[in-house]
């Protein structure tokens, strides 16, 4: 059945329906809606809602809950996350899996309440101190927003990693139609490294101090295996025409929902665009990124921030073709026109020459 | 013949990192004793604070958890929330509990969370090498503040039982110390009563227990028990604050 849900809302449905019962939060713009509904969900499930002292304390409730081996969430907005980021180190630190939302907002600072995606250097390079990723997940839809959330806690369980869903107020206050189709889950299968008391077994200890000398570094390779695996294994992309495209559009997001307008216009156009959506993004789809880098005349990463995502599309290309950038902030969002003003001036010359006429009739 | 000493089975027999004359000794292996005489080993979870005593779980055979700086009672209550039935203690020094876990420790208590706080006040940062505690008295000297504790510039000793009392949330508060073998011993009854509290679900507890630092108060482990008498204590007067038993 398909209901019509914020982006915000379908978060916190789809986190009840994956089994979550342990939700603290803290109140911020532009993430309002999650935390609201969750305070009416969580009763009715059985499940626990505080509304925290402070974006610290609610990412440390969550530290307690998934030390016990409960499935639990945060959710806030950019200047929470900054926040949070202690304890997003601390569950790292423990291998302890959860999930928190980033609806982000403008920045830095203060900044402003309206669409961003000036966070991701702090999603996918850590965030925190030490070295450490927490699986990245970008929606681009709510229904996409549902679908992820739900994943996000299978993946944070199958690794005991904290996985974040990063969205902007834009995806986060959307309504759409949505279908909840994954099973509901109600009781999970207890974890053997949890706490629930010693009975009858040796204790557990979770923690993520390593005070003997060596002993962190043999734990640190330990995680740096573990990021490994997931590379290999859980990178998730969106391709719309790469294999005839001469030039790519790299976006995720909301973002992305305005590059693949400019794709379907560019239908128009004597040169193809095609396009690649990190829906990981850690791990960051940086093989195909590489392999198509190797044909196309050159690629355009968008995103509303100064450039962040497109370092690792650099990183990716190594210099096998042109990367350019086209960037809004402060709560600017990319129109299709300007996405394509853009290529237009970066396409060469020869393919751009009888392009410009083309664009007359582009509204 | 019947053992009038054993050392509890909850107690891991290992030496500690614990300095000469330090409390944290006493005070774990009182809770390994309540364990024990309890039968509460299977469904009893500790947290471990960052301090002298983040390595409470190499001394204890329980469940165990480390937490951030001062958020002992916010990953407590995330515990709790899971396990509402088990016994959950959380054991912090003052630099965790009353400074940089301030807005943690109190709303923890507002919130009338069913925990059981071990608060060990030694009035002093050890772990970090003796610089002034939130809890550090009125001229006492300090690796920072070296000319001791002056108010002006570095505010008083916080007394956290009091502090508490005014939320209706806590519901037992006891101030006990560790200076003699019969202040041990309520120290002992009050740690019980702290367990019975949520036990019974009447809601928050803390038992601030006054313990001795020689290293750090640079005396002999019998100045610092005297130190505690004599000194501390008319800061910190010894008794019970608050009790959801005997309301007045």
């Amino acid at each position: 059945m398909k209901q019509l849900l914020t982006g915000n809302e379908a978060a916190a449905e789809a986190a009840i329906q994956a089994g979550c019962r342990y939700y603290y939060g803290y109140p911020i713009t532009p993430q309002n809606e999650l935390i609201n509904y969750m305070s009416v969900r969580m009763p009715e499930v059985g499940g626990a809602f505080i509304q925290a002292e402070s974006e610290i304390a609610a990412i440390s409730m969550v530290h307690g809950s998934a030390a016990a081996g409960g499935r639990t969430m945060t959710s806030s907005s950019s200047p929470g996350i900054s926040l949070k980021q202690e304890g997003i180190s601390y569950l790292a630190g423990s291998e302890l899996p959860c999930v928190i939302v980033n609806i982000q907002r403008g920045g830095p600072g203060l900044g402003d309440i309206s669409a961003s995606q000036a966070d991701y250097f702090q999603a996918v390079k850590g965030g925190g101190h030490g070295d450490y990723h927490t699986i990245v997940l970008a929606p681009c839809s709510v229904q996409e927003m549902a679908d992820l959330v739900y994943d996000a806690f299978d993946l944070a369980d199958k690794y005991r990693i904290p996985v974040m869903i990063l969205g902007d107020a834009q995806i986060g206050q959307l309504m759409e139609p949505l279908e909840f189709n994954k099973k509901q889950i109600n009781n999970l299968p207890s974890k053997s490294w949890s706490l629930t008391g010693a009975e009858g077994r040796k204790r557990n200890i979770i923690k993520s101090f390593y005070p003997v000398k060596g002993e962190l570094e043999v734990f640190n390779a330990h995680l740096q295996r573990k990021y490994k695996i997931i590379e290999e294994h859980e990178v998730r992309y969106e391709a719309i025409n790469i294999h005839e495209a001469d030039i790519i559009l790299v976006a995720y997001g909301t973002s992305a929902r305005i590059c693949k307008e400019v794709v379907k216009k560019s239908q128009r156009f004597k040169f193809r665009v095609g396009m690649v959506r990190p829906i990981t993004l850690w791990p960051f789809p940086k093989e195909i990124i590489r392999k198509i880098s190797e044909r196309v005349q050159c690629i355009l990463t968008v995103e509303m921030s100064t450039g962040q995502m497109v370092e690792d599309v650099k990183l990716a290309v190594e210099g096998r073709c042109p990367v350019h950038f086209y960037g809004r902030t402060g709560g600017g969002v990319p129109t299709s026109l300007e996405i394509i003003r853009k290529i237009v001036e970066i396409v060469p010359d020869n393919r751009a020459a009888n392009t410009l006429l083309q664009l007359a009739e582009v509204k | 013949m019947h053992a009038i000493y054993e050392k509890p089975k909850s107690f891991i027999d290992t030496p500690t990192h614990f300095c000469p004359g330090c409390g944290h000794g006493i005070v774990l292996r009182l809770i390994a004793e309540i364990i024990d005489a309890w039968g509460i080993r299977g469904k009893t979870i500790g947290l471990a604070p960052v301090g002298c005593a983040v390595l409470a779980y190499n001394y204890l055979d329980i469940d165990m958890c480390e937490a951030a700086h001062g958020r002992p009672p916010a990953v407590a209550t995330g515990i709790k929330r899971v396990h509402p039935d088990h016994v959950v203690f959380s054991y912090q020094g003052d630099g965790d509990l009353a400074a940089i876990g301030t807005a943690e420790i109190i709303h923890a208590a507002n919130r009338g969370e069913n925990i059981t706080f071990i608060f060990v006040n030694n009035a002093v940062y050890g772990m970090t090498s003796g610089q002034m505690a939130p809890t550090t008295l009125l001229k006492q000297k300090t690796v920072t503040t070296p000319s001791g504790r002056d108010p002006i510039n570095s505010g008083y000793p916080i007394r956290v039982c009091e502090l508490l009392a005014v939320l209706d949330g806590s519901s037992y508060l006891e101030r006990v110390s560790l200076s003699s073998p019969e202040n041990i011993r309520k120290t002992k009854k009050a740690i019980e009563k702290g367990f019975k509290t949520q036990m019974e679900k009447k809601g928050f507890s803390l038992i601030e227990i006054l313990s001795p630092c020689p290293i750090y108060w640079r005396m002999d482990a019998n100045e610092a028990m005297k130190y505690i008498d004599e000194e501390m204590t008319s800061t910190f007067p010894l008794g019970v604050v608050k009790d959801w038993e005997n309301k007045n």
